[in-house]
């Protein structure tokens, strides 16, 4: 180990991850929203490679990986949508797509 | 083989045929079925008779296994002995002539096939219930004559009195066969077979029970279902009101045939009553108290229909004291004679009704020996003959009835012979109040077709003559005389009882017209209290028939069935929605709300983490 231990990692991670549910749960924007669930795979993301690095294991590794594809993924069809919902209300506040209410 | 089965089975066909494409045929066609099937059925009856002989022994048909259950088993078995050999040549015949008979009377009456289709039912449930050999299938006839006979009390179903009717008598017999019902339980119980054969074997191997014991309460249980069948009190409720039928009903089930079952039923069932005297007492006095009571009401109605129907009441008592007393044979004897000369006055009054168009009452009757003269000379044997007038065919009946009476109590005689002088009263009385003086009513009474009066005719002369069918004689075998000599002297005091009935009719009602009206009037509350029926209808609405229905109105419906099943879906329906109007809350169907869930969850599942670790 060169010095840094885990628990700043983790403290890190948690801070980042704890940014990321506020946003997500504060936000009004679709785009911010979108954002801070990001911030909260990288979050995960950073906790995986700090075990790993910790336990001399690969499999946070993998993890990482797979979880980095995942959110590629979900960038392109997140945006996608979000394109779309512009397109046909003119807003990206989440609170007024609300058309399946009621 | 002699096919007994296909003695009812020609009925059957006939309701089949009549019920199934009787309300596309032709009258005439109508008739040729339901007529024809009585007469192969009489036909069949004769021959099988003819070649049974003097039938020394039962003879027993078995066809098939109706079900079997353990030790149970039902077969379909039929059986003529020689009560049942009885049974049959009344019912055929008498069933016959009635029929011929309705062929008149209903020719102006909607629903004609429908009439016969009944009648025809009736008939095939009638024949069952006196060949059956076991006591299920006898219950099956017994059921069977029930629903036709609830069926013809409500032929007119537009009027709602007589669909009223058709319900008293439906479930007044219900009550009696409750009893029936429970007495074969227990016949079960007791023999471990149904089959008569079988069961009145194993009782004769027992002893005769001073107190109470198995028999005599099968005994009593069956007496029940007789009573109800046969209208003796407590049960007699139902029959005058059964009046609402046709009046080819009233004469072939209310009086000749489906009425008597209940002695037929006792009589067959002699090997137990013997041997549970008392319960045969209890028969004696029901038939006694019954005749006795019928008798009086009777003197007092003033629908023609309601006083035959009251003297019917009051003749199957006489039966029942018949029975009661040991003296089966007599009581059978009394139920031949007494189908004769009651389906009789039944088809008699039937042809007044018919020539006054539809008048029942005798209040507006009167002088029509001039305008129906066949009817009047035929009621006229009836009448004698019901009276008790020697040598004619209720006179033998009777007093083979009041013989045993005396040898069983003498005070029973003594009952039995004021009845038979007050039955002497009640049924002159209607024949002088219809027949005699001037006519009082606003129709022009015309005589029947001959349609009608030659049944008239033929019954009239089995009335007439009827007495020498020496049935007591034709059953010893089966019902071995009661010993007791032939004391002529109380033969001449039944037979001045009724003559001094039928003068004191002849008094009050043609000789001195205005008695009768001034003796009503003197006799004020008396008169009233027989005119209503000692209202015996209105204490068992007030005692019974209210309490049980506003009890359940007010108990099962309201309490029960309204206030705890439907209150407890109710309540588990209303509990749910409650539940779920907190519960939808939650499903805001915003995102963020739902992740704001998640938050807390965890947040909470977290802390539950470290406190148990902490704790541990």
């Amino acid at each position: 180990m060169t010095g840094v231990p885990l628990s700043w990692f983790l403290i890190l991670s948690a801070v980042l991850f704890s940014l990321g549910v506020a946003g997500f749960l504060i936000r009004r924007s679709v785009l911010t929203v979108f954002m801070s669930i990001e911030l909260m795979l990288n979050a995960v993301n950073l906790s995986f490679v700090a075990f790993s690095y910790q336990l001399k294991q690969v499999n946070g590794h993998l993890f990482t990986f797979f979880v980095m594809v995942v959110a590629a993924a979900e960038a392109a069809l997140g945006l996608a949508i979000i394109l779309a919902v512009f397109r046909n209300r003119g807003t990206l506040q989440v609170d007024e797509v609300n058309s399946m209410k009621n | 083989m002699l096919h007994l089965w296909l003695i009812p089975a020609f009925p059957l066909a006939g309701f089949l045929a009549n019920g199934l494409v009787g309300r596309r045929a032709s009258k005439a066609a109508v008739n040729l079925i339901a007529i024809g099937s009585v007469v192969l059925s009489l036909l069949w009856v004769l021959k099988t008779l003819a070649a049974l002989g003097p039938l020394e022994h039962t003879h027993i048909e078995r066809y098939f296994t109706w079900f079997q259950s353990g030790d149970l088993r039902v077969g379909f078995d039929l059986a003529v002995d020689r009560l049942t050999a009885v049974m049959l040549l009344v019912v055929t015949s008498v069933g016959l002539l009635i029929h011929i008979y309705a062929i008149g009377y209903m020719s102006h009456e909607g629903g004609y096939y429908r009439f016969f289709a009944y009648f025809n039912l009736f008939m095939f449930f009638m024949l069952l219930l006196v060949m059956a050999a076991n006591f299920l299938l006898m219950f099956v006839g017994w059921e069977g004559v029930g629903l036709c006979s609830y069926l013809l009390i409500g032929f007119y179903f537009l009027r709602h009195s007589a669909t009223t009717a058709g319900n008293k008598a439906f479930i007044v017999n219900r009550i009696g066969d409750y009893g029936f019902t429970l007495a074969v339980f227990l016949i079960f119980l007791g023999f471990g077979s149904l089959d008569f054969e079988t069961v009145f074997a194993a009782a004769a191997g027992r002893p005769v029970e001073t107190s109470a014991g198995a028999l005599t309460l099968i005994g009593l249980l069956l007496l029940a279902g007789a009573a109800g069948k046969s209208a003796q009190i407590p049960l007699y409720v139902w029959l005058p009101d059964a009046m609402e039928g046709p009046t080819p009903v009233s004469a072939l089930i209310h009086a000749a045939t489906m009425v008597t079952a209940g002695v037929y039923m006792i009589a067959r069932c002699a090997p137990l009553y013997t041997r549970a005297p008392l319960a045969l007492d209890v028969v004696a006095l029901v038939g006694l108290a019954t005749a006795v009571l019928a008798a009086i009401i009777g003197l007092a109605q003033t629908d023609i229909k309601k006083v035959f129907a009251y003297s019917t009441v009051s003749q199957l008592g006489y039966m029942f004291l018949g029975l009661g007393s040991g003296a089966y044979s007599a009581g059978i004897f009394h139920l031949v004679t007494h189908a004769f000369f009651k389906a009789l006055l039944f088809l008699g009054a039937g042809s007044v009704i018919h020539a006054l168009s539809g008048e029942q009452d005798l209040r507006r009757m009167g002088g029509l020996r001039k305008h129906t003269p066949v009817t009047f000379v035929t009621i006229l044997c009836a009448a004698v003959a019901i009276a008790g007038v020697p040598p004619f065919s209720g006179f033998h009946s009777k007093d083979a009835i009041l013989l045993a009476a005396h040898h069983h109590a003498p005070w029973m005689y003594w009952a039995g012979v004021a009845t038979a002088g007050l039955t002497a009263f009640y049924v002159f009385r209607a024949v002088f109040l219809a027949f005699f003086g001037t006519y009082r009513g606003p129709h022009h009474p015309h005589e029947s077709p001959a349609v009608m009066t030659l049944p008239l005719a033929a019954l009239a002369l089995l009335s007439l003559a009827g007495g020498y069918f020496n049935v007591p004689r034709w059953l010893e075998p089966m019902f071995p005389p009661a010993e007791g000599a032939h004391d002529a002297l109380l033969v001449y005091i039944s037979v001045a009882a009724a003559a001094a009935g039928i003068s004191l009719a002849w008094l009050m009602y043609v000789a001195r017209p205005g008695l009768a009206d001034r003796l009503a009037g003197r006799l004020g509350w008396l008169y009233r209290l027989v005119y209503n029926k000692f209202f015996v209808d209105e204490i068992y609405d007030r005692a019974l028939v209210r309490p049980c229905v506003e009890g359940s109105s007010a108990v099962l419906w309201r309490g029960v069935d309204a206030g705890l099943i439907d209150g407890a879906v109710n309540q588990v329906g209303m509990k749910a929605r409650d539940a779920g109007s907190v519960l939808r809350l939650i499903q805001s169907g915003s995102i963020r709300s739902y992740a704001a869930w998640v938050l807390w969850g965890s947040v909470l599942a977290l802390a539950a983490l470290v406190l148990s670790r902490g704790a541990r």
